[in-house]
């Protein structure tokens, strides 16, 4: 599905991320964690193309897409959720999520505006699929709402209800637990379980180790710009270089 | 009686032009969060090829289409020096717009000169219950309101618009969800010269046009488009029927010279007004 190779990206001749390789199997939960400043914000970029990397290439679906422009790479099934609330202010709940359906719309400029048939058709689509993906985050009663008003937990699952409504191949998510009660975390947890369960292939960026181990098949471990470490939750756990990089500095 | 009634229906044509400019000024500050000052331009631009095309013969109609094409293209150059460059910060574009307006000040100079210059439009008027409006003020009521329902329509009940919107409230988030931001500015841009050039076809009948109306048309169609805030066109054609109506009376009970100031004083109490509220619209650093 998603395979990094040999990815590196340095800013003023500081490596954020040296020669990192990873791959995400269809239908797999791949975690990435590790200490703050690893490169964990800068490898998610490079992957949405938010940044581009000095060497290295990235292919998503069999095809090359490290210069590829966020917005194709979005249409082409990478959906993400953002640590940061960035939902679309002025709006309420129910337009942002239908937002995400963007790329899969098929009407253009003129059936939009002339409400042609196909246009209407489309529309009542998109409405379907936002009220479900509403319902599935928990958010169905709030869909009236602006969105800028809510919480900061429900604006992340807002976010994921807007990658949802995308029909995600892939969907990223970037530090989901991060400022979370832990109500909020055991619901988001559940959540991403579901998905799981329903076949959705997630790539997993998290600080919170416990969070990770939970919820991924595998695990990469990155310390100071490098991948340390790959594997099973298990492996990970009593693996020494992840200890001594990342748990041991925890404890 | 029948004064007032005649100041009021050439008043309410005079807000439907200024609507008209301020709906182009709405939409692309919509979008791409920037307030376009090469707006007036757009008009300027159109009414000038509608008058030189209508000396050379060609037929009204073609004329027209074909200027309010011309102001499109203009708009879309202007969108391209505007915000073709991905990243370009609303207010490094909006200083774009001013220099495009500047540059045209120049093209138009060359190709047309700087005198005022007409264009026929549709001749004659009616009389509606004893006041007498010219069938020229009828059509560009009739195009205003015509253009903002479509407008309302668009934006308001439309994911494509709800999309739209979402380029300038959210650009970053907007891209992640596949929207190509820097195509819906350009196209915005494009909508923004056509509406533009729609007004300035209908207005040239009404008033000569030279390089520099655009100052005024700017100016009027800006205190409108504040009054919506820059983003909802229903309360932007209100602001602009306002301002028309406020005017002609000014001008008909005997304060013609005055009528820029009216817009101006206005302009400035809403915006003393809309700078206490939270903007409907607030852009995040992305």
């Amino acid at each position: 599905m998603l395979n990094v190779s040999g990815v590196s990206r340095s800013f003023g001749g500081v490596y954020a991320v040296r020669d990192v390789s990873l791959s995400v199997a269809d239908g797999e939960v791949c975690g990435v964690i590790g200490p703050n400043g690893a490169g964990k914000s800068t490898l998610f970029n490079l992957i949405t193309g938010h940044l581009a990397a000095d060497h290295g290439r990235i292919s998503f679906l069999g095809q090359r897409v490290d210069r590829l422009a966020p917005h194709r790479r979005a249409r082409m099934g990478m959906s993400i959720v953002f640590q940061a609330a960035r939902v679309f202010r002025g709006m309420t709940v129910e337009e942002n999520v239908m937002v995400g359906a963007h790329g899969h719309t098929r009407a253009g400029f003129a059936a939009a505006a002339l409400r042609l048939p196909r246009h209407q058709a489309d529309e009542r689509e998109i409405a379907a699929e936002a009220a479900d993906a509403l319902a599935r985050v928990g958010l169905a009663e709030w869909a009236d709402r602006p969105a800028d008003l809510l919480p900061i937990g429900q604006q992340r699952a807002l976010q994921l209800a807007r990658a949802l409504c995308a029909r995600p191949r892939l969907l990223l998510l970037d530090e989901p637990a991060s400022g979370l009660r832990a109500e909020e975390r055991e619901r988001l947890a559940t959540l991403v379980e579901e998905l799981r369960a329903a076949g959705l292939t997630i790539l997993l960026i998290e600080h919170d180790v416990g969070f990770v181990t939970r919820l991924a098949d595998r695990v990469v471990v990155l310390d100071l710009g490098r991948v340390i470490a790959d594997g099973p939750p298990a492996e990970i756990r009593s693996d020494p270089a992840v200890l001594a990089a990342y748990l041991g500095q925890a404890s | 009686m029948s004064a007032f009634l005649t100041y009021l229906l050439n008043g309410l044509a005079v807000g439907s032009a200024i609507a008209l400019i301020a709906s182009g000024l709405v939409v692309i500050h919509r979008v791409t969060g920037v307030v376009n000052f090469a707006q007036g331009t757009f008009a300027v631009v159109a009414g000038l090829c509608t008058s030189s095309l209508l000396g050379l013969g060609v037929p009204h109609g073609v004329s027209e289409v074909a200027a309010v094409l011309a102001a499109a293209l203009a708009g879309l150059l202007t969108g391209l020096a505007a915000v073709g460059r991905p990243g370009t910060s609303p207010l490094s574009s909006l200083i774009v717009t001013l220099g495009v307006g500047v540059l045209a000040y120049a093209v138009e100079i060359v190709l047309w000169g700087d005198q005022p210059r007409s264009a026929p439009g549709l001749a004659g008027s009616v009389t509606l219950a004893g006041a007498r409006i010219q069938t020229q003020h009828l059509l560009v009521i009739g195009v205003a309101a015509a253009a903002f329902a479509l407008l309302a329509l668009f934006f308001g009940r439309t994911y494509l618009g709800k999309a739209l919107t979402a380029c300038a409230s959210n650009p970053y988030a907007a891209r992640v969800v596949g929207i190509d931001v820097r195509r819906m500015g350009l196209l915005a841009f494009a909508l923004g010269g056509l509406l533009g050039g729609i007004a300035g076809v209908l207005v040239t009948p009404l008033r000569p046009i030279s390089f520099d109306t655009d100052v005024t048309l700017i100016v009027n169609g800006f205190a409108a488009a504040v009054f919506g805030a820059l983003t909802r066109p229903v309360v932007t054609l209100a602001g602009a029927l306002l301002l028309g109506v406020a005017e002609t009376m000014a001008a008909g009970y005997g304060y013609g010279a005055h009528q820029l100031e009216v817009a101006l004083g206005l302009m400035l109490v809403v915006m003393i007004v809309q700078a206490g509220r939270r903007p409907a619209i607030s852009q995040e650093s992305a």
